[in-house]
């Protein structure tokens, strides 16, 4: 089976700085259950994109498999998509984005693609700082298998199975904190006005860009008791602060009073405005994230926002000093030393 | 006491302590042979372990040039007392015995059949050195020097050596060569030099070089391209990548920047550095990773994905006993099964089979145009024997004309050019082999989605029955194609007509071709052919057509590469007799040439009008088993 959009636009459509109209950064209808919290993250990704006036085909998109997984097709159908194996995609992202610096990298995954198989993989990820956006779609169960408990889901959630889980839960926000992360948020796939700002910022930041975003399954896991439930989450979402991105080069126009407003500047000169921010804590201090999200477990909250950033971060490429030029535009002329080199190399094997 | 009396032919054994650097000291004895003009094949025992445990290091001297082991020993020089007893026992009848006479020997040691020469190495260093780390090192070069008398290898040499050893070090060179003088001179006063066993020059070695395969790989993935290598340590394969980084410092730093051209990471495991090279291709760079057994099991996932996906890669694999964790320090090709077939439904993946370090060099360089020309894994199979040992080989060459072969890549401008709608999995040219895009090639042509899930020519995610066979057919019909791009085997035939054959693969290829002159010896002619990758060529189908008998010689358990044989080619088991080696240790002429005359004396291979003779000694066909298929 394979859909896709009718072919006919209006010719009056809105274009972006680029000349591209939004359905040019769209992808195949979704296959996914009506009302999945994944789809609208799909619809975020790709008004962000189409707002950043990105290029569609400089984006490169990568995920594991999981119903989240199978998003990259539903957005982006102009971009590169590489559907991997289950908790893996991490290191195919790395390999891809090794071999090109100068495109944009969005990886997909789910909490059990993140959380539980690819658990090693999604740390190592952090830990290098990969130049990318990773988004993970967390259900707090296993979608595409029909609706186990994930490694994320709540002590004493209920599943619409009606199992209740025991086991304490891994915050992805908090292990990438601990790891390193130089880019932390949290959202919600039902807060499209905090989610695309948040995204914008992932896709301005150098440096690996955690957005963990509760998007509830509707067919497994979106009932009372369950703590992935748009209910629950409408009713326990707190925030650390209101999130306005702001790209390079324009103006900042803020509605709110001096003091309420804090703006991060970017390294590519675009702005991260907080307004309204949440007293004791500063987007700038890995230790009040932990501290902010620690807390609002405690209470039952779910903490979004923008939860930490790193202006100065030092993507991969830069730790292993490659070169600036994307590696695979490099010809025999760079690669291969020669025949003279190599008979100095013989000489020495005498 | 009848002694061995030899000149250039023999086998000298060091037993050492592992972790006294002993290593450095034994090859300098390898490489004084060999720059007297005389074949050397050195090869290294050694265990899992990093300092304590014995460990040997094995010289074959060989006139007429033969490169595998011979097995046995004809001097041993002994300097782990916690071998001593077994290493006394295994020198061969007329042999030498030399060790350190510090302590009197153990008479229990003692054999009538065999020359004891013993030299006081801990007293010398004792008396010499105040630092322990001296007195350590400095034992191994005082018997490189005694031997340097007691086998008359040329003293100079041993200098020179030592001089190109410590270039920029040059305060080491003194104290090592008085070091080599002390042991030259106490051999000469106490004991009647040269023994009856020495070393002549000649010219023999021509412009050949000594390097081990894994360094060769490496400097064949400099060569060959590669910009992206992920890996995670495993013995035997460590050195592949070490190698490369060590040249791609050199060789590879932009002159304007000093950034490098390249990016090596080592991965959190085999999983993530296959995937990391998986993504690396995908994107157009030339990426590879190296592993042995345990890392080959743990990539088989994506090895599946990438042959079905049809991503390029390049994995070597440098083979080790199995299974499981098995012996990691020595050698076997056991991974044949699963390499060649890993991943869970049917898949299967090219192989390429090196034999010399020479061979490891541009089947590397070469993989990397395989595998973007076909869009699937290439697999290096070599194993310990070859990868961690230096070995004499041909010098290794590069044509400046040759350019990368990227294979089917529609740039830009191709698809500008196209009318039709691209088809990432059409078999456009009938090979089979569909054209791919890079990312990020053309704004709004050529995407396309890369997945493990079925999809049809369009890259377009289906369920259809027949548009899956259609393209599991394709994927056959690539196999077909990749045959004519492979390496071809290699026909060694007999001088006389005969109905036997050999074929052999990789590191039993030395091996092979001396047990051929043993046979020969002993009247016996067959046909032998070195198979040089997987799918097999068609040649290879006709030699096993054309021959009533064909012994398949490897080095593993289950006959696996027979088993390939008789999966992918139509021809009959019964005729294809095993010859297996997996005791770790690097397969004989001896052992080969004893299970094909054992069979030949039942009457198939062609002789000469002698009865078949009983030259070779079957010393070591306990180490091997023959069986008839
Ligand atoms: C190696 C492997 N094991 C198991 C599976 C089966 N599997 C497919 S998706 C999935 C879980 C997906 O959960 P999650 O990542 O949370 O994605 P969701 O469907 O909830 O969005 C599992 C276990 C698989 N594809 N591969
Ligand atoms: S099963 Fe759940 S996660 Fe999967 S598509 Fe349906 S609602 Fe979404
Ligand atoms: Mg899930």
């Amino acid at each position: 089976m394979s859909y896709f959009r009718p072919g006919f636009r209006h010719p009056e459509l809105p274009k972006n700085d680029l000349g591209y109209t939004k359905q040019q950064y769209e992808g195949a209808i979704s296959t996914l259950c009506a009302g999945c919290g994944h789809d609208s993250i799909s619809a975020a990704i790709v008004q962000s994109v189409f707002e950043l006036s990105i290029a569609p085909h400089q984006v490169a998109k990568l995920s594991g498999i999981g119903c989240s997984s199978k998003t990259p097709t539903y957005f982006l159908s102009n971009s590169h998509g590489f559907n991997s194996v289950h908790g893996r995609m991490p290191s195919v992202a790395t390999g891809a984005n090794l071999a090109n610096r100068d495109m944009i990298y969005i990886g997909v995954s789910g909490d059990g693609d993140s959380a539980s198989i690819g658990m090693g993989q999604f740390a190592h990820v952090v830990r290098r700082n990969l130049n990318m956006m990773y988004v993970v779609m967390n259900n707090g169960c296993y979608g595409l298998t029909k609706g186990q408990d994930s490694a994320t889901a709540d002590v004493g959630s209920r599943s619409k199975a009606g199992s209740v889980n025991r086991f304490e839960p891994i915050d992805l926000a908090s292990v990438a904190l601990q790891l390193g992360a130089t880019f932390v948020a949290r959202s919600f796939s039902g807060d499209k006005e905090q989610l695309v700002p948040l995204i914008k910022a992932a896709l301005s930041h150098s440096g690996f860009a955690l957005i963990d975003v509760v998007s509830p399954c509707v067919t497994f896991n979106n009932n009372p008791g369950s703590t992935k439930a748009y209910d629950y989450v409408r009713q326990h979402m707190q925030t650390t602060s209101l999130v306005d991105f702001v790209p390079m080069a324009e103006e900042i126009t803020t509605a709110y009073g001096e003091g309420e407003s804090r703006g991060v500047t970017m390294h590519d000169g675009s702005v991260i405005q907080l307004h309204k921010l949440r007293t004791e804590w500063n987007p700038e201090d890995r230790q009040s994230a932990l501290n902010a999200l620690a807390e609002s477990r405690e209470r039952g909250e779910v903490l979004t926002g923008l939860l930490y950033v790193e202006r100065d971060s030092r993507e991969l490429h830069e730790t292993i000093n490659s070169t600036r030029t994307p590696l695979r535009t490099l010809t025999e002329k760079e690669l291969c030393p020669g025949s003279s080199a190599l008979e100095t190399i013989n000489n020495s094997l005498r | 006491m009848q002694r061995i009396n030899a000149v250039n032919d023999f086998v000298i054994k060091f037993a050492n302590v592992n972790g006294t650097g002993s290593a450095s000291a034994n090859n300098l004895f390898a490489k004084a042979v060999f720059r007297m003009g005389v074949p050397v094949v050195p090869k290294n025992i050694f265990p899992s372990n990093i300092q304590g445990l014995p460990t040997w290091y094995e010289v074959r001297v060989s006139e007429k040039g033969y490169l595998g082991r011979r097995g046995g020993t004809d001097i041993m020089v002994s300097v782990n007392p916690q071998s001593m007893v077994r290493d006394a026992q295994e020198v061969e009848p007329g042999g030498y015995f030399i060790y350190d006479s510090t302590k009197p020997l153990d008479p229990r040691l003692l054999r009538s059949d065999v020359q004891f020469i013993g030299i006081p190495l801990t007293d010398m260093c004792l008396r010499t050195y105040t630092d322990p780390r001296q007195r350590q090192l400095f034992k191994n070069v005082i018997y490189i020097g005694a031997l340097a008398a007691l086998l008359d290898i040329e003293f100079g040499v041993l200098k020179d050596l030592i001089s190109d050893q410590f270039e920029g070090k040059e305060k080491l060179i003194a104290p090592n060569v008085h070091a080599l003088e002390m042991g030259h001179q106490y051999a000469r006063t106490h004991y009647e030099c040269p023994l009856s066993i020495r070393v002549e020059r000649r010219d023999l070695v021509g412009d050949a070089i000594l390097l081990d395969g894994n360094t060769a790989c490496g400097l064949g993935a400099v060569y060959g391209g590669a910009t992206v290598a992920a890996w995670y340590p495993i013995t035997p394969s460590t050195s592949v990548v070490e190698g490369f980084q060590r040249f791609a410092e050199r060789l590879r730093i932009d002159p304007g920047t000093g950034r490098r051209n390249y990016a090596i990471v080592q991965a959190e495991d085999e999983l993530a550095a296959i995937g990391m090279v998986i993504g690396a291709n995908w994107n157009g760079a030339r990426s590879f990773t190296a592993t042995s057994g345990p890392g080959i099991s743990l990539m088989t996932e994506f090895l599946g994905l990438a042959y079905f996906a049809e991503i390029p890669l390049v994995l070597i694999d440098v083979q080790r006993a199995g299974p499981s964790t098995g012996m990691p320090t020595r050698t076997q090709q056991s991974d044949l099964t699963a390499a060649g077939y890993a991943g869970h439904g049917d898949s299967k993946h090219v192989l390429l089979f090196p034999s010399t370090p020479k061979e490891c060099f541009d089947m590397t360089a070469q993989a990397f145009d395989l595998a973007e020309r076909l869009q699937t894994p290439i697999i290096i199979m070599s194993d310990l024997d070859l990868g961690m040992n230096e070995g004499m080989s041909a010098p290794l060459q590069w044509d400046d004309a040759r350019r990368y072969d990227r294979g089917k890549v529609l740039s830009a401008e191709d698809l500008d050019a196209m009318s039709e709608r691209f088809g990432r999995y059409l078999d456009v040219d009938g090979d089979a082999i569909p054209y791919r895009t890079y990312p990020g090639t053309h704004p709004t042509k050529g995407s396309f989605f890369t997945r493990g899930t079925s999809r049809d020519e369009y890259a377009i995610y289906t369920e259809d029955g027949a548009a899956y066979v259609r393209n599991m057919e394709r994927l056959l019909g690539k196999w077909d194609t990749a045959k004519t791009f492979v390496p071809a085997p290699e026909l060694h035939s007999a001088p006389h007509q005969t109905n036997t054959g050999l074929l052999y693969f990789g590191t039993t290829t030395q091996a092979t071709m001396e047990a051929l002159d043993l046979l020969a010896e002993q009247g016996i002619y067959v046909d032998a052919m070195q198979v040089r990758a997987f799918p097999f060529h068609a040649d290879v189908d006709k030699f096993i057509e054309s021959h009533d008998r064909v012994f398949v010689i490897e080095q593993n358990r289950d006959a696996q590469f027979r088993s390939m044989i008789i999966n992918e080619m139509d021809c009959s088991p019964a005729k294809l007799v095993r010859v297996l080696n997996y005791d770790g240790m690097p397969i004989t002429a001896r052992l080969i040439a004893s299970a094909v005359s054992a069979q030949s004396a039942a009457g198939a291979a062609a002789k000469d009008t002698s009865p078949v003779a009983k030259a070779t000694k079957v010393t070591h066909l306990h180490k091997g088993k023959v069986e008839r298929g």
